[in-house]
């Protein structure tokens, strides 16, 4: 298991990507299994920087653990701002002409669609955002 | 990091991009469509090099679709399998117009 701390600002993406896309690399993901779980990892680490620390800032790190047998990824998020469950929130329209449409919460939906497991959880002051992945 | 290539030919624009759509490139590409799109008729967008693309990335098309609907049309030609794939699951394949 990895684990990196953050300041939680989108300026620190850039360090979670290549955090995560370097333990993607040494377990050999396939490039479609890594473009989608670089784009679940900016979702849901840009929500963290927007909206965890309405106050000002705070920190968030990110977890990864690999699974070999079952070729799976494990990454969870973690913070200490406000509680929010990603997952209680309904989905996006993604239907109807684009005048209808907004792509609130769109993210959150791409992460749900692609990813195998999604889980949140509050627990000792934190949330704790978990996402698996099959990479093969 | 996003290049971003303008071919202009009087109320046609096409636009190439190239690299990834994403949370720190998307304000880029709606800076530049601020300044180019005004007076834009016939719009085109060529994924071909278009390697990555986010919800952040997915806004900038979903908006500026809904200005070309006001003054003209917008095709995106050549995206990728994988970028086709986030177009389908988000249910942008039926709002654009896709070559």
């Amino acid at each position: 298991m990895k684990r990196l701390s953050v300041k939680a600002t989108v300026e620190s993406l850039d360090e979670v990507q290549s955090f995560i896309d370097q333990v993607l690399e040494e377990i050999g993901c396939s490039m479609k299994a890594q473009m989608q779980i670089d784009i679940a990892v900016e979702e849901l680490f840009v929500n963290i920087a927007h909206y965890a620390y309405p106050e000002g800032n705070g920190d968030a790190a990110v977890e990864i653990e690999t699974d070999a047998d079952k070729s799976c990824v494990k990454i969870t998020f973690e913070d200490r701002g406000i509680p929010f469950d990603p997952l209680a929130h309904e989905d996006p329209n993604v239907t109807g002409p684009a005048e209808e449409r907004s792509v609130g919460g769109l993210g959150i939906f791409m992460v749900k669609k692609s990813m195998d497991d999604m889980s949140y959880e509050y627990k000792d002051g934190k949330n704790l955002l978990t996402i698996i992945k099959n990479y093969k | 990091m996003l290049n971003i290539t303008k071919n202009a030919n009087g109320e046609a624009l096409k636009i190439i991009l190239e690299g990834r759509l994403d949370t720190t490139t998307a304000p880029q590409l709606e800076a530049e469509l601020g300044k180019v799109l005004p007076g834009v008729t016939d719009l085109k967008f060529d994924l071909e090099k278009l390697e990555y693309i986010s919800s952040a990335g997915l806004r900038v098309l979903l908006s500026t679709q809904k200005t070309m609907n006001k003054q003209g049309k917008m095709v995106v030609s050549n995206a990728s399998a994988e970028v086709k794939e986030i177009f389908d699951v988000t249910g942008f394949s039926d709002i654009l117009t896709i070559e």
